[in-house]
């Protein structure tokens, strides 16, 4: 069994407040391998993003991490310095982000800043990397790359944007790509194109090395599902539950992500249980500054008991190295 | 680009027109203040005959549609009218002393935005520093202070008390006798784009695509040599091409208080000597003056930034 | 600007509250008669005991003249801003609500007096109506209401793309009401910033005119027309000049801090990122 390409051991990001102090993440641990594409699910302030933020420390005030470890291939870098963070940033790890037009820089053309990779990680000068910034675009399949290397972003459509951040973040053949919510501001006809053109670019290349793994986030479990060999699912800070993709789907063992589960709308399904209106999970998700005691989903929870209230639930292994966190789990 | 060029520039006809239009009527809508206005300081008494013969000269009895149209025309030749004081062109005596207008403004512009742009950078780079409160609070000081004031105090402490500086005029030209005048008429601009670098830089800083290029790998430096310094230029040329309205009328205190030879110090010794044709002229030269540097920044902004080029 | 929290807000208002005091409480904290006392035998004398301030060429007492100064200059703060205000929001507002011909007019003329720097403008109709106080406030009064047009123009336009104005109509309302009760109370906030940062240019503009001769003359004790005075005799009596300035920029920077704190809560959308 190889060693693992990312583990994150019992991480905490803290956030400073005016008074207070709050942990907005909280004893969150996952693997994730080699080539191998792992999913993060929860909802909007559930502590993902930041999650993404801390491993690439890209966190800024008030946000910082607090505790527990970041371990890149063996290497702990929770605290690296700038400069050892900044030699990861790029060329081991990439990162695309939800927003792809205010992503990119709106002054500069697109060509100039995928070329900025070549020029910052490998050496290349500004003619080798332009030429080598078209040929990325060929491979993220944008039409006519040469001329497109000219264009500004904001003449290109949100499909074309994400492609071209695809572009810039696999420029240097990183080992790990973070995606955080890539798809969530495009079209759903596109959704689909740029997921696939995802998986097939990180995919391992036969001959040649390993597959570049990736860390999707998303609030989109069946998305995730589809794509991930295993998911996590994230709830107010904490990793509630943590499976293989199948097992989440067949059996959720967390009540927050039997919600889940139950509130995807799948054709055909509710009519043949008898259901007429979509499920939901009642309730919101609580802000940082007023977790529940106990566990943080007693007050949404369908199967809610006395102790949930007051004692927050123990990781439980599952099968194939899977985790719940629950008193009552299924 | 050059279409949106041309529809800029042409924006600006209607508006010089107007300004044209709006000078002339306060200036003739009471045209009793004219004539009469010359016989009031109390000094000289005018013979009604002549005030009546003078009216006749300067038609102003005639309709006011044919007034305006020759003075349109005569605008159009460069006549600006003749000089109630001096019997001079007021185009010549306005062109004597464009030059040293013009330097004095471009003098203040340049060191307010040396100094502004700087501080307002190094402040942003650094909020919440030492750095940052010593340079905005020079700023808001620099916005509530009157100009005049600054320049006098400036003049008591350099050019009396130190003798380092001339105290007034504009001397041969050189660089002595325009510091005094350049700085106290700068220190406004000054401290409004320190305020307005550091919002720029911060928001940039903050952007989205700023976090992007911090995703590459690449060290602050050069995330703000590629990233930050051009965005936040377009937010600084706005408030700099503004600046240059509130900078004329400023001048015109500073020039006074200066002896400065420029439009500003003939205007206002024009007001003073009710030299109507001389006020109007310089008006007319200050506005036009003002929305050429405004064409000017927004041709600026066309080429710096490629989203208004495809509009 | 950003100081620490609310500190703008109460180091202006302190100022501020501060100058509206001394302008209001003149006839009572003044040792004498800022205009009429002047004795020859005290002329030019250094800041002392019995002059805080120092005296002029003329023997008048300085801190006398710079406080029943406040009440001159505050007066034509607060009415030329007044003015200013009343005229921007209205034609700001019917601009923007009736939208049309009007509107095309309100923006060209909007545009016509924002390529006019405002002193200048100032300057020329100060030349046609003379000087003195009245004219300094129709001078000043009538120059600088783009700002208040433009931003009650944009209230009312992005009011209206939101559905405010055309939900009132359908409910019944007539345009008057909805102009007061939908839109006024929206525009509120940037307009008191806008009055306050406004009054401190009116102060420094009054001061400019004056010194030019052209405001308030001498011997009433306007700062600015103090100013002017002062300025023949920089080189022997200084403190002629400092004290009237030293008031102004007090006065200015109040108003100023006491704008930007306002903005903080009034007008959230402008405002600048802390850190």
């Amino acid at each position: 069994m190889t060693e693992p390409l990312l583990q994150v051991e019992d991480l905490r990001i803290a956030l400073a407040g005016a008074d207070t102090t709050h942990n907005a993440v909280e004893s969150v641990s996952f693997e994730i391998g080699r080539g191998e594409a792992f999913g993060l699910v929860g909802e909007s302030g559930c502590g993902k993003s930041i999650t993404a933020l801390a491993i690439m420390g890209l966190l800024r005030r008030p946000l910082s991490l607090s505790g527990g470890k970041i371990i890149l291939d063996g290497q702990e870098i929770q605290d690296a310095t700038p400069a050892q963070m900044r030699d990861l940033r790029g060329s081991r790890i990439g990162m695309i982000f939800q927003e792809p037009m205010t992503a990119l820089n709106p002054l500069s053309p697109v060509g100039r800043q995928i070329a900025e990779m070549f020029v910052l990680h490998q050496g290349a000068n500004w003619s080798e990397a332009m030429d080598r910034a078209e040929e990325a675009l060929r491979q993220v399949r944008v039409p006519s790359p040469e001329r497109r290397i000219k264009d500004f972003p904001h003449q290109l459509s949100g499909g074309m944007r994400q492609r071209v951040m695809i572009a810039i973040a696999l420029a240097c053949s990183p080992e790990l790509l973070i995606a955080d919510e890539p798809t969530t501001a495009l079209d759903v006809t596109v959704q689909a194109e740029i997921i696939d053109l995802m998986a097939e670019l990180c995919a391992a290349k036969p001959g040649g090395k390993g597959g570049t793994a990736i860390l999707m986030i998303s609030h989109d479990l069946g998305l995730v599902a589809n794509m991930c060999k295993r998911v996590a699912v994230m709830y107010a800070g904490r990793i509630v539950e943590a499976q293989v993709a199948d097992a989440i789907f067949a059996t959720p063992r967390h009540p927050y992500t039997q919600g889940l589960v139950d509130s995807l709308p799948r054709l055909g399904e509710r009519a043949r249980r008898g259901q007429q209106r979509l499920r939901e999970i009642a309730g919101v998700v609580p802000s940082i500054a007023s977790y529940p005691p106990g566990c943080r989903f007693n007050p949404r929870c369908p199967a809610v008991t006395d102790v949930c209230r007051s004692v927050a639930p123990e990781v439980t292994p599952l099968p194939a190295s899977g985790i719940v966190r629950c008193h009552h789990h299924g | 680009m050059l279409v949106v060029l041309a529809r800029r520039l042409a924006n600006v006809v209607p508006t010089l027109l107007a300004v044209i239009a709006l000078v002339f009527l306060l200036f003739s809508v009471l045209p009793g203040s004219f004539i009469s206005g010359m016989g009031d300081d109390g000094r000289t008494t005018i013979d009604p005959q002549v005030m009546e013969r003078m009216r006749a000269e300067m038609g102003l009895d005639d309709p006011l549609p044919t007034r305006f149209g020759k003075y349109v025309t005569h605008l159009a030749v460069g006549d600006l009218g003749t000089s109630f004081r001096t019997r001079e062109p007021v185009t010549k005596l306005i062109g004597a002393r464009v030059w040293p207008s013009l330097k004095l403004v471009f003098a203040a512009m340049t060191f307010a935005i040396c100094v502004g742009v700087t501080l307002g950078f190094f402040a942003a780079l650094k909020p919440g520093s030492l750095v940052d409160t010593i340079s905005m609070v020079a700023a808001i000081s620099g916005l509530s202070l009157s100009q005049f004031w600054f320049g006098l105090m400036l003049m008591y402490l350099f050019a009396l008390k130190l003798q380092w500086l001339p105290s007034f005029g504009y001397g041969d030209g050189g660089l002595s006798h325009i510091i005094l005048p350049a700085v106290a008429l700068g220190v406004g601009p000054m401290a409004l784009l320190a305020r307005t670098t550091r919002a720029a830089v911060l928001d940039v800083l903050n952007a989205d695509f700023v976090r992007t290029a911090r995703s590459k790998g690449m060290s602050e430096r050069l995330v703000v040599k590629w990233h930050v310094l051009r965005n936040a230029l377009v937010l600084v040329i706005t408030i700099v091409g503004l600046q240059f309205g509130s900078l004329m009328g400023a001048a015109v205190v500073v020039e006074k208080l200066f002896s400065w030879p420029g439009v500003g110090s003939l205007m206002v010794d024009s007001v003073f000597q009710r030299d109507m044709p001389a006020v109007q002229g310089c008006i007319l030269m200050i506005v036009v003056f003002f929305l050429a540097i405004n064409t000017l920044v927004d041709i600026a902004y066309v080429v710096i930034d490629p989203r208004i080029r495809y509009q | 600007m950003r100081l620490k929290g609310g500190t703008s807000l109460w180091v202006g208002g302190g100022l501020v509250g501060l100058a509206i005091a001394v302008a209001v409480t003149a006839p009572l904290i003044q040792l004498t008669d800022p205009v009429m006392d002047a004795n020859l035998m005290n002329a030019e004398i250094p800041p002392g005991l019995e002059f805080p301030f120092g005296t002029d060429i003329q023997g008048r007492d300085i801190y006398s003249r710079v406080v029943h100064g406040a009440r001159i200059s505050l007066t034509v703060g607060i009415v030329s801003q007044v003015c200013n205000s009343l005229i921007g929001v209205t034609l700001g507002l019917t601009a923007g609500y009736w939208g049309g011909l009007w509107d095309d007019l309100v923006s060209g003329l909007t545009n016509l007096m924002l390529a006019i720097p405002s002193l200048v403008f100032a300057l020329a109709i100060m030349a046609i109506l003379g000087p003195g106080l009245v004219s300094l406030l129709i001078a000043l009064g009538l120059t600088s209401w783009s700002y208040s047009c433009r931003i009650a123009r944009a209230q009312v336009l992005s009011l209206k793309s939101q559905g405010y104005i055309q939900a009132a109509r359908i409910l019944g309302y007539g345009d008057l009401r909805i102009m007061f009760t939908q839109v006024l109370p929206n525009i509120l906030g940037p307009l008191i910033v806008i009055a306050t940062l406004g009054m401190g240019a009116a102060i420094l503009a009054e001061a400019s005119l004056s010194f030019l001769g052209l405001g308030i003359r001498p011997p009433y004790p306007s700062w600015g027309s103090m100013l002017s005075e002062a300025r023949d005799q920089i080189n022997t009596a200084p403190w002629l000049s400092v004290f009237p300035g030293l008031a102004i920029f007090f006065t200015v920077l109040g108003l100023n801090l006491l704008g930007d704190g306002l903005r903080d809560i009034l007008d959230p959308q402008s405002q600048t990122r802390r850190a």
